[in-house]
């Protein structure tokens, strides 16, 4: 019997410099297209974003931090994730098996419901159909299709080299996967190691080990370091963000002027 | 007929019935439910067998390990090189796009010839002989009226066969005027040529210092190679290094700093005078380093305590007393300190004065050549050409001085200077540059104060470019010779910028020429040979492959095999090994330049008067901002702070624009010495009152419609200034206003 993968990823914001290599890595990897202009961020399709944090102060005790983010691949209660819940025709699902949560282009129907209901606006709707100027289409991997005008789409994980990893172990005869055999584009790519990928379920995957998750609490970390987007809502995602500092932390929730901790900080 | 009550209904109920057995409406459904999920313009990538090219990528001198991965013959995916020396597997934004490049729009596919004006973007296509013969008829024409040193060559590189290849052209041909793009390697050469007597790069031990000092040096923003900085400041996260970061605007490196110092712009050597000032009183020099591989220190110590007193230092850098001197303590007192500048990237050189001050501080405490700290690092030697026969027409204009002056008198230790070049040849009527060949170059876009640039260009009588894309200095030359793109070529990559190191990489062709291009390499071993017998015996070899392979020698086999090749028996250099001045020390003051020679401020264009505030460029990332301008990839994740459509944002702290009721998103003119250009307003509390900031790598005129036309090229508004000791241009910006629109 194969056991239960929980992938999840774990982002160091000490060591994100903000480069944006993830960002190209996912879309080189994945055939997301473009535009030409595409400084709309709102239908700008960008799987994975980097965004700006500011803390907000003055010169000179103004701060900013680089926050990647890709899909959250929300576990909720029974893996509902918000997106899962709300999708009419079951083009995104949550899978128990491998923890992430899909997205099949041919069945959506692009009532963007989903994009609704994703807290994180992880999801991209593709308002007009891809075109790839002269040449370039011959750049397009065979292991992720283009997607249509009138659909959406979003982080997958880079599922299809989790398939291709496993179809080598069944080859192999094996059910279990090494750490290394399945990494997404952008934790591949990044040039400053900050993002680790792996099984938050195998003590033996660094992503486990660096988020310590409490599965009986929606994997809530024990890493005083450690947080998660919108942590009260409930939404338990499996992206963990690192950070040494405070005010970084508290970014990641809205909390009241009073709270002085953050959720994490309290689980220490 | 007329119509009753039961012929209605019976038309109506019939017509249902009619409607619902026939086939029509399902199959009408069933047609469109097809139709609407079959998208034929949607391209389908087709499979095929996965394989592997692993190369080395030359988009910046980082020069990273990559693999390419292919299906079939089409390349799909760039992917960093695992278990490479300088990247590990990483690979930075640039790089990951290089596809894009390769089967982009703004490729040159053939040779083209100029049809309008210049600039105008009308071509002929001709073929390869004819574009060859022109160059050579051209240049021919030049030699026989004795004019052969008026012929110029502008190289992106400074090393490797191509490079070498140009330059033995120059020399056979007649001509010393060959240049190289500059960038901040000259300035630190020529340091350790005026400080240390070596003729040698500076290469960085950064995986064993724990406390660096940098002035102003993006060390996440792509100073040196990106990615190997990228790994090294991770490092530091983890193992407790330091980094302390001094400049006036909060870039990436500065917020990811264990300390920000905002300084007055360009008084960074001011502080590194004030911090030497408290290593000497407080006795915190390295000792045995000062005593026994130093010169001059007794002078430049007097110098210093003299005339830089901290509570002085902080009234010019606007840096406390008390900040400079805990400053001064922490980086003495740390086990293996490091200072180091090369404003961003580091893709312009700087005053020497500054880099010379900030070298001394590595000097006084004992960070040269060990462990940790500065090494010099010898240029690669495997070039080892027979001397060039210099003939009858190559030797008169060999003894032409070059145009820029390097070497000369006032410059006797430069190597090459572009900013003077361009100068020099704007300030005379007749051009004396009469045909200019341009490869891997962009300096109509590169180069401070485009305008000048431009009207050199325009007075130059034949401009051929190598480029392999339509940059804007293809899109201004009389012939384009596309090369191969680096995917698509074999070519040695000697040396990584700022590494210790020494490494060659190699290109080599990941897929087939995709357009109908020629390797650079082989045109210039093709023009000698049109040239005539005083040319064409400098290049006995049949190609340029076939030059390449017998060059490398036994390297080659390793370089095809690993991809690299790395010194086995390299060794790190000691104290007294590499310092090659004749006094064999350290000098602090040294012999070279004039000896009262002392540290003037870079004095920036423009009076405050009239331009209250300070422009800065700032490097990112996300813009490449050399030769190779940003692909679509790259630029589709610039923020809409920093672009915005096609407007640029400039980056002022909310104070400063208070005082020009300016707010966010506001347009305004921003105006300095050299031109204006109408931007937006982006308030950003991380930069210093009264200086504004715009990034470098928009604003480009050539290239595809994703990136021409977007923002502003800040080249445009700054200008040069000519470093008194290199003759290089020191500028680091421009005194400027806002005004709103």
């Amino acid at each position: 019997m194969e056991h239960e993968k929980k992938y999840g990823m774990v982002i160091d914001l000490d060591k994100c410099t903000g480069c944006g290599a993830c960002m190209v890595a996912c879309m080189a990897e994945n055939n997301v297209p473009f535009k030409e202009d595409e400084s709309n961020k709102l239908d700008s399709i960008t799987w994975m974003r980097v965004y700006k944090l500011t803390n907000g102060k003055a010169f000179p005790e103004a701060d900013i931090c680089y926050i990647p983010r890709p899909c959250m691949h929300c576990e909720a209660d029974h893996g509902h994730s918000p997106c899962v819940s709300v999708c009419p025709v079951t083009a995104t699902d949550y899978s128990l098996r491998t923890g992430i949560v899909s997205q099949i282009y041919s069945r959506c129907i692009g009532c963007r419901y989903c994009m609704v209901a994703c807290p994180y606006h992880a999801r991209y709707f593709n308002w007009w159909d891809p075109v790839w100027p002269s040449d370039m289409e011959k750049y397009l991997s065979p292991d992720v299709s283009p997607r249509m005008r009138g659909v959406v789409e979003k982080c997958s994980f880079c599922f299809h080299r989790y398939q291709l990893a496993m179809d080598k172990a069944y080859l192999e005869k094996r059910r279990v996967l090494k750490e290394n055999e399945y990494q997404t584009a952008c934790a591949q790519a990044c040039p400053a190691d900050a993002i680790t990928f792996g099984d938050l379920n195998n003590p033996e995957h660094t992503v486990q080990q660096l988020v310590r998750p409490d599965r009986k609490h929606g994997g809530r970390t024990k890493n005083p370091r450690a947080f998660r987007l919108l942590e009260r809502l409930g939404t338990n995602p499996k992206i963990y963000y690192l950070s040494s500092r405070e005010w970084i932390r508290r970014a990641g929730d809205n909390y009241l002027k009073k709270e002085n901790k953050t959720l994490s900080g309290r689980s220490t | 007929m007329n119509i009753n009550r039961r012929s209605f209904l019976s038309f109506v109920i019939g017509g249902a019935a009619g409607t619902t057995l026939s086939p029509l409406p399902w199959k009408m459904q069933d047609d469109s439910a097809i139709w609407s999920q079959n998208w034929p313009w949607i391209p389908v990538p087709k499979i095929g067998e996965v394989n592997y090219t692993h190369s080395t990528c030359t988009l910046c001198p980082g020069h990273c390990g990559i693999t390419v991965r292919k299906i079939d013959d089409r390349a799909v995916k760039i992917e960093g090189m695992k278990g490479h020396p300088v990247n590990d597997g990483g690979i930075c934004i640039l790089g990951l796009s290089g596809l894009q490049l390769l089967y982009g729009p703004s490729r040159v596919k053939t040779p083209l010839r100029r049809e309008g004006k210049r600039g105008e973007g009308k071509w002929k296509k001709i073929s390869w002989d004819a574009a060859i013969s022109e160059i050579a008829y051209r240049l021919a024409d030049l030699r026989s009226k004795g004019q052969s040193h008026t012929l110029g060559f502008i190289s992106g590189s400074e090393q490797g066969t191509i490079t070498a290849l140009s330059e033995r052209f120059m020399t056979a041909y007649g001509s010393r005027n060959f240049l190289q793009t500059p960038s901040m390697d000259d300035s630190y050469a020529m340091v350790l040529n005026l400080m240390q007597g070596v003729d040698a790069l500076a290469g960085f031990d950064f995986e064993h210092t724990d406390f660096v000092l940098s002035f102003g040096s993006g060390i996440i923003e792509g100073w040196g190679s990106p990615v190997r900085m990228f790994r090294a400041n991770s490092r530091w996260r983890t193992t407790g290094g330091k980094v302390v970061q001094i400049e006036p605007r909060l870039s990436n490196t500065a917020a990811k700093s264990d300390k920000w110092i905002p300084i007055n712009p360009g008084t960074e050597a001011d502080l590194a005078f004030g911090l030497a000032h408290v290593i000497i009183k407080q006795s915190l020099y390295d000792k045995d380093f000062i005593d026994n591989y130093s010169s001059g220190f007794d002078h430049w110590k007097k110098r210093m305590l003299d005339e830089y007193r901290p509570d002085k230092v902080a009234k010019t850098t606007g840096i406390d007393n008390s900040t400079i001197i805990s400053l001064a303590r922490n980086f003495a007192r740390s086990s293996r300190p490091l200072a180091i500048c090369g404003r961003g990237q580091g893709k312009m050189p700087g005053s020497s004065g500054e880099f010379m001050a900030v070298h001394a501080l590595n000097a006084l405490v004992g960070s040269i050549n060990r462990k940790g700290g500065v090494w010099a690092v010898s240029r690669p030697g495997y070039i080892d050409w027979p001397v060039v026969k210099i003939d009858k027409a190559a030797a008169k204009g060999l003894q032409q001085r070059r145009v820029d002056g390097a070497g000369d008198k006032k410059y006797p230790q430069s190597r090459s200077l572009l900013n003077r070049f361009f100068k020099m040849i704007h300030s005379k009527e007749i051009s004396p540059i009469q045909a200019l060949l341009v490869s891997d170059a962009n300096p109509l876009y590169t180069l401070p104060d485009s305008k000048v640039i431009k009207e050199v260009f325009d007075k130059i009588p034949f401009v051929a470019s190598f480029s392999s894309f339509m940059d804007e200095t293809a899109a201004n030359a009389d012939l384009i010779l596309p090369n191969h793109i680096y995917l698509e070529r074999y070519e040695d990559v000697p040396g990584v910028t700022g590494l210790q190191k020494p490494i060659v990489g190699l290109s080599r062709p990941a897929v087939k020429p995709q357009f109908n291009t020629k390797h650079v390499g082989d045109v210039i071993i093709g023009l000698a040979k049109q040239l005539g017998k005083g040319t064409a015996d400098a290049f006995a070899w049949e190609n340029y492959e076939n030059c390449l392979e017998q060059t490398m020698g036994k390297m080659w086999k390793t370089l095809i095999e690993a991809g690299f090749w790395t010194d086995p028996n390299f060794k790190a250099p000691k104290w007294d090994e590499i310092l090659g001045s004749p006094s064999g020390k350290f000098a602090f003051l040294n012999n070279n330049t004039p000896t009262d020679y002392q540290y003037r401020p870079v004095k920036l264009e423009g009076e405050p008067a009239s331009f209250p505030l300070t422009l800065i460029p700032y490097d990112s990332m996300r813009l490449a901002n050399g030769f190779i301008g940003d692909p679509p990839f790259v630029i589709k994740t610039v923020e809409d702070t920093v672009l915005k459509k096609k407007d640029s944002f400039v980056e002022i702290n909310p104070k400063t624009a208070r005082a020009y009721s300016l707010s966010e998103g506001n347009y305004a003119t921003l105006t300095t010495p050299k031109g204006s250009a109408r931007v937006r307003i982006h308030m950003f509390d991380g930069i210093m009152p009264g200086t504004v900031a715009i990034p470098s790598g928009l604003g480009h005129t050539a290239y595809d419609k994703f990136l021409s036309g977007k923002g502003v090229n800040v080249n445009e508004l700054i200008g040069s200034v000519e470093d008194p000791v290199s003759g290089l241009n020191a500028v680091w910006g421009i005194r400027a206003k806002l005004n709103k629109t």
